[in-house]
């Protein structure tokens, strides 16, 4: 079976869900292996395996962490030279993307960005264009890099899966590498929530919301839903929201089960981010807004009653 | 400082976008043609770096298009913006190119330059690869300095903010470096009437692939990595159910929500 290398996103010692998405679909390709930049990644072995890995690679130096992107595409670009891979996935978010694009241009092969799925003979869909097209591409040169949006693929644990075998990989950065140094990492995150670019379903406030406090409401919905929070451009320069949940071209895109759109007019560039939700509904005081082209189902009203209404008819529904 | 910043023409926001049934590649001719949103912020942060004299008094800022005949436009509006000079490749055997060709293509182009800093947007709304910056910092071998929504340069360090899954990196290194933008980063201007006027005495040079240095043979949609094997236009979204608030909009979206099991 050929190997696939899967890149392992991971935050505070643990593996995120994108990883496991990515592992069931490298392991529909062929064999799984899971790559590990960066400290802490022993921990999570057995979970990794749950999902499909039979080895795992760790790079573990923590200078692999004191430079920015360059170190991942170093990494993979040694493995993909030392073992061959068939192919290398590599999460769709901005630094997956980067870490891809470098490591094309190392190992000379081609990248495709945004893929949704990946046959068997490692044909690409992408939806571009606003979801108004579907293209199916492939890399004819070199091993192929894909790098994959989250919740594309639903990520299935194995009932009997082995350990992964470990692998110690050790790397020596390119001076070219070291040049861009990490001197602060700055957390802006509000803690508590479903992370925005894997949740299954998100609901984004905008200008409508009026305020940091109008995103009470926002939130309170959120959380009747098990849900992510979002926010428009208009509002995280509003400073109402942090800027990581902004949606859209800019901000993050999402491709979640459901989203839900409240006081957001749906500018071409929130769309960009959202528009291949699977089910979208807006509230919007406007019937002329432009996101009333996008909803399965859509309120004209007043969010500040709509939304309040809607978040206590769910509690009382889930009793 | 010399500083080079990378605009790309694309086609225009609201246009409807549609890939040419004949080789797959982005439909270029029967739209209009506007500067990638980005890159203006790309542009505006360039002039802005030059005109605090950040770095010495001699700086310039010179805009580099990869693209068509019909990019001269953008490029025309990029230099009445406020930059000094500009250099347009265009090249018929350039169509077709992919990104690890155009990063390939960018820094031959650049090899006919002096510069310290290369300027991107973070992401143009066509291809929406956002790989660019990274790639093109990989084969020069300088810091990526990516995804800024701040940038201070002191004496040869540059320093940005990179925004992240979770807030942002403080992200240093020497110059020459890439730097790409965000669109928090600043407010572009609009161009004056002066630099409209202005920008048609500026010099605007344009390369071939032979000019540049560019093999014919590692650019192109005949030599392309990537392929697109087809493409189909998705079904459009069915219409959906728009209601009116009577008292009772929350409950009835509540009713929807549970119909498709999200409750
Ligand atoms: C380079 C660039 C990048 C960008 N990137 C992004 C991006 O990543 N993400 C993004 O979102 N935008 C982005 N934008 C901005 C985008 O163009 C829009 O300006 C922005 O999305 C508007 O946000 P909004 O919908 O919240 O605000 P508005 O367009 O002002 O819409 C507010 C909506 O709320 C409704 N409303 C007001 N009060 C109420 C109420 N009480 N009840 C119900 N409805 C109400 C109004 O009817 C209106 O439709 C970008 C722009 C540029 C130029
Ligand atoms: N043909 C081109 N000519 C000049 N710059 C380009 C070109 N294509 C992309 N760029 C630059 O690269 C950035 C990222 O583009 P992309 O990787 O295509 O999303 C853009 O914002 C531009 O600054």
């Amino acid at each position: 079976m050929p190997e696939i290398l899967v890149l392992v996103e991971h935050a505070d010692g643990a593996p995120k869900k994108v990883t496991y998405e990515l592992l069931t679909l490298a392991g529909s390709l062929g064999e799984a292996s899971a790559v590990w930049v960066g400290p802490g990644g022993e921990g999570a072995q057995d979970v990794l395996g749950q999902y499909g890995a039979q080895r795992l690679y760790l790079a573990a130096d923590p200078e692999l962490e004191q430079y920015a992107v360059a170190p991942k595409a170093e990494v993979l670009a040694q493995l993909v030279r030392d073992k061959s891979p068939a192919a290398v996935l590599v999460s769709s978010t901005a630094e997956g993307k980067e870490v891809a694009g470098r490591l094309a241009v190392r190992v000379e092969s081609g990248v495709i960005t945004d893929a949704v799925g990946i046959s068997a003979d490692l044909v690409a869909e992408q939806s571009i264009f606003g979801g108004g097209v579907v293209v199916h591409s492939e890399v004819r040169r070199g091993t192929p890099i894909f790098t994959v949006r989250p919740n594309s693929v639903a990520p299935e644990a194995l009932s009997s899966a082995g350990s992964p075998t470990v692998e110690q990989v050790s790397v020596e950065l390119s001076d070219a590498a070291k040049g861009a140094r990490v001197l602060d990492r700055v957390v802006e995150k509000k803690g508590g929530r479903p992370e925005l670019a894997e949740a299954a379903i998100v609901v984004s406030g905008g200008r409508g919301v009026g305020s940091a406090d109008g995103f009470g409401v926002v939130e309170q919905l959120a959380d009747a839903l098990g849900a992510a929070v979002g926010a428009s451009r208009a509002a995280t320069d509003a400073g109402w929201y942090p800027h990581v949940n902004q949606v859209g071209q800019t901000g993050k895109t999402v491709s979640p089960q459901l989203y839900v759109a409240v006081g957001i007019s749906g500018a071409i560039q929130h769309r960009a981010g959202m528009q291949t939700s699977k089910t979208i509904v807006a509230v919007n005081k406007d019937r002329e807004a432009p996101i009333f082209e996008l909803v399965d189902y859509g309120v004209v009203g007043d969010l500040f009653a709509v939304v309040p209404q809607l978040t206590q008819e769910i509690e009382k529904r889930k009793g | 400082m010399k500083i080079v910043v990378c605009v790309k023409q694309v086609p225009d926001t609201w246009a409807e976008k549609r890939l040419a049934p004949s080789d797959s590649t982005v439909d270029r001719e029967s739209v209009d043609g506007v500067i990638n949103e980005l890159d203006e912020y790309a542009i505006e942060e360039s002039l802005r770096i030059k005109e605090s004299g950040q770095d010495g008094a001699d700086s310039t800022v010179t805009v580099l298009t990869m693209g068509p005949e019909k990019a001269a436009e953008s490029i025309r509006k990029a230099l009445s913006m406020g930059a000094d000079a500009a250099v347009h490749l265009v090249d018929e055997g350039l169509h077709g190119s992919d990104a690890v060709q155009t990063s390939y293509a960018i820094v031959q182009a650049l090899g006919t330059l002096t510069w310290d800093l290369v300027v991107f947007g973070s992401e143009s709304t066509d291809a929406r690869m956002s790989v660019l910056p990274a790639m093109v910092a990989e084969r020069l071998g300088v810091p990526q300095l990516s995804y800024a929504r701040k940038v201070e340069i002191t004496e040869g360090t540059v320093r940005i903010e990179r925004l992240t899954e979770v807030g942002y990196d403080v992200v240093e290194g020497s110059s020459p470096a890439v730097v790409s933008v965000v669109e928090k980063i600043n407010e572009p201007r609009y161009p004056s009437f002066k630099g409209i006027m202005a920008a048609k005495k500026k010099p605007l040079t344009t390369l071939t692939l032979a000019d540049a240095g560019i093999e014919s043979d590692r650019v192109g949609l005949a030599n392309a990595p990537t392929v697109v094997a087809e493409f189909t236009e998705a079904p459009p979204r069915g219409a959906g159910t728009i209601v009116n608030d009577e008292g009772n909009g929350g409950t009835k979206l509540a009713e929807f929500l549970a119909s498709k099991k999200f409750v």
